[in-house]
């Protein structure tokens, strides 16, 4: 077995402190290593996390490059999305191109489940922000949430098991068909003989809040009904942090599971972690259906934050978004993802649109950046997977995967 | 089970077609005809995705951005280049086709060797998701030159080739356009087999995708192989893209992606790896849209072809893995 020289004898142990955190003053840095190993892996994530906690108190102080607290839900909830599939891609490798199949599932629950959509019936339960005789389902957006991602878990372990048996291309394929069918079958939902289950193109919209009610408002001050707050954007941003890092927490402690070194197992070596005894369709279609369900989740979530489900948010390029912010930031890292999803989804939202106002001045010709936004993103793919495949935040175990090739069938040698 | 549901499918799809045909036959044979016209433009596509997944086994994404781009050139050939009109003669027009079609063949061959040059060839020893999400890459970057190239709209040729009535059997009208994508269709096909079969090249290409290795072994230099089949490839995909044009009269940097998916489920269909199964699936999805879209008994309508050819997909995928003609392949197990 060769290794590059770069990786030989260097592991995260051989030299403990002893180029890292060279600037500190001695002191500190004796402190610092006084400091119990779990503490220490701590204070870097739990300073990230207070940082972003009262990012809504200072974001009016910082530069224009930043984004607005508006901004920061969205590129939040496609971060948790991606940080569901990279699940699915990252820990497993099943290279599903249909995610956004996953979304719309999740946004249409909560739009069946809050709001005027089913005028046949009234139902409330534990809903806020609307009158108690408004006609169609009104559930709890917290309930929404949870049933959106049990709702889109079983979805994927349905398009899961039949397909799960295929392999590499094969399911990517299969993915990309659902992931084409699904919204298809959105639009033209409007009509399922005589039934109108999906609105067709105009979606559903309004979405009903999530919120407090007015008991906690009167109690404590929290709002009712986020949409109907004053400070709207903070409370759904605060959400929004809350749930991904319920995202993150998850998906890490998932890959150190037993079901998660499963899942990495299969990754490395589908035959020989099935001849050590894991079974293979039972863990890959969890994995799939974990996958989901955060989808689900981020998707209903995002369906409330906008007030809306539309199909023409469910389009197969924003499987490939995700998939780029996976590649981006280092399949199976889940740090990497995060900063890969919150890099990528800020230019889609506003970083493309300032560096082509700032190209343009300089060249002193208007050039309309967004649009070509995916060939911004198809180059990324490209130049990740040509020069640094791991990754921008590379997770250890893949970088020594994709180093020394445990895959011992290489594309070419592959033959019926 | 799945043996009992499969044929009572198919059952139920030949009463359909049945009772169609006896509803209607004239207009049954029409929609037939605009079905085998189609089919022949997806299966010029399909057979550039089995070939390059005959030999890398490797599902090439940027094919169908291949085709588009070969059609945007068409169009500016016919446009600007040439700048043919419906007034011209016919023997202009008919030498002017040609040359379009040269252009974009070689245009197209010359953009498919590059990018498995540039792209694919560093990733042969990767593992085997690296090219297929690269592929996914390059056909957004191809894309997004089309869009750059010839903008956001559909640009327009004029009817060069008139969708008059040629000749009429009975009720079945044969339009000269139609007649085109087939008179040109076929001769391309033919070439194709005699290259694949008969030359030392083809036998090259045949050697290198049962086993590479033993083919270097024999003397067959693969990296040229390989690139002779990217390049027989994307001429496939150029003169599809020219016949898509003069068929249609306008095209769109984005319409290669839709139309690259349809063409490649053809060639799942079919059997991917096999060319005649290619264009089977082909001529197959090809009568599955027109039937759909033509026909007016119990039928689901435009909304829903893509759903059903995807449907079709899934389906084969999971129950017939290796395709109506292929061989199984580690995927299928």
């Amino acid at each position: 077995m060769k290794l590059p020289t770069r990786m030989r004898g260097k592991g995260p142990d051989a030299h403990p402190g002893e180029d890292t955190r060279g600037w500190l003053p001695p002191q500190v840095r004796a402190a610092w290593e006084r400091l119990p190993e779990p503490v220490r892996r701590l204070v870097l994530p739990l300073a990230l996390v207070v940082l972003a906690f009262f990012y809504p108190k200072y974001a009016e102080s910082l530069p224009g490059a930043f984004p607005g607290v508006g901004t920061l839900v969205i590129m939040i909830v496609f971060t948790m999305m991606a940080v569901g599939l990279n699940i699915v891609v990252g820990y497993a490798g099943l290279l599903d191109l249909g995610y956004v199949a996953f979304y719309a599932a999740g946004a249409y629950t909560a739009a069946w489940f809050a709001s005027l959509q089913f005028e046949q019936v009234t139902f409330h339960f534990g809903s806020v922000g609307i009158s108690q005789e408004a006609v169609g389902i009104h559930i709890s957006i917290w309930l929404i949430l949870l049933i959106a991602g049990a709702f889109t878990a079983i979805a994927g372990i349905l398009i899961g098991l039949p397909t799960l048996r295929l392999r590499g291309d094969y399911l990517a394929i299969v993915t990309l068909g659902f992931g084409e069918i699904i919204p298809q079958f959105v639009r033209n939902g409007d009509n399922i003989f005589g039934f109108d289950l999906t609105h067709g193109t105009f979606g559903i919209s309004p979405i009903d809040s999530p919120g407090f009610g007015t008991t906690l408002e009167d109690a404590i001050g929290v709002p009712a009904s986020f949409q109907q707050s004053f400070d709207r954007a903070q409370w759904f941003y605060w959400t929004a942090l809350g749930l991904l890092l319920l995202t993150v927490f998850c998906s890490v402690r998932l890959r150190d599971s037993r079901l998660g070194r499963a899942w990495i197992a299969i990754r490395e070596d589908e035959t020989a972690a099935a001849a050590m005894g894991i079974p293979l369709m039972r863990t890959k279609t969890w994995a799939y259906a974990i996958g989901a369900f955060f989808g689900g989740i981020a998707g209903a979530y995002y369906a409330t934050f906008k007030s809306g489900a539309f199909p023409s948010d469910f389009f197969f390029n924003v499987s490939i978004f995700l998939l780029c912010m996976v590649i981006l930031g280092g399949m199976g890292s889940v740090w990497g993802v995060v900063v890969g999803g919150l890099f990528l989804a800020y230019l889609d939202q506003e970083g493309l649109a300032k560096i082509g106002n700032s190209f343009s001045d300089l060249i002193g010709k208007q050039i309309d950046v967004p649009k070509y936004n995916f060939g911004v993103y198809g180059l990324i793919i490209v130049l990740m997977m040509l020069f640094r495949p791991t990754g921008l935040i590379p997770e250890r175990r893949r970088k020594k995967e994709l180093a020394e090739g445990v895959h011992d069938e290489s594309l070419y040698d592959v033959s019926g | 089970m799945v043996g009992v549901l499969g044929t009572g499918f198919v059952l139920l799809l030949l009463i359909w077609v049945i009772g169609n045909f006896a509803r209607d036959p004239g207009e049954f044979l029409n929609v037939l005809l605009i079905g085998l016209t189609n089919g022949a433009v997806y299966g010029l596509i399909a057979l550039g995705y089995t070939l390059v997944y005959g030999i890398l086994q490797l599902i090439n994404f940027a094919h169908g951005d291949v085709f588009a781009l070969g059609g945007l050139v068409g169009t500016t050939m016919i446009l600007t280049v040439l700048d043919l009109s419906t007034s011209d003669s016919a023997l202009v027009i008919v030498l002017g086709i040609a040359a379009t079609l040269a252009a974009a063949m070689l245009f197209s061959s010359a953009l498919n060797t590059t990018i498995e040059l540039v792209a694919y060839r560093r990733l042969r020893h990767a593992p085997r998701l690296a090219p297929l999400i690269t592929a996914v890459g390059m056909s957004f970057i191809l894309q997004n030159v089309g869009l750059i190239g010839w903008g956001v709209n559909f640009t327009s040729v004029p009817r060069l080739v008139p969708n008059s009535v040629a000749f009429s059997l009975g009720s079945v009208d044969f339009q000269w356009n139609k007649i085109a994508v087939l008179l040109i269709t076929l001769p391309v096909l033919l070439a194709l087999t005699y290259l694949v079969q008969a030359t030392r090249q083809g036998k090259a290409m045949r050697a290198t995708s049962q086993d590479r290795e033993a083919a270097a072994m024999m003397g067959v230099n693969v990296n040229r192989t390989i690139s002779f089949t990217f390049m027989l490839a994307g001429g496939l995909a150029g003169a599809a893209g020219v016949l898509y044009v003069l068929n249609f009269t306008t095209i769109r940097y984005d319409q290669g992606f839709q139309l690259g998916l349809i063409a490649f489920t053809a060639a799942v269909i079919g059997g991917i790896g096999n060319m005649a199964g290619a264009l089977l699936g082909a001529v197959t999805i090809g009568l599955i849209e027109a039937f759909n879209e033509g026909l007016t008994w119990y039928t689901p309508g435009s909304d829903w072809t893509r759903s059903i050819v995807f449907g079709l997909l899934i389906a084969i995928l999971v129950f017939r893995p290796e395709g109506l003609l292929g061989e199984r392949t580690p995927e299928g197990q």
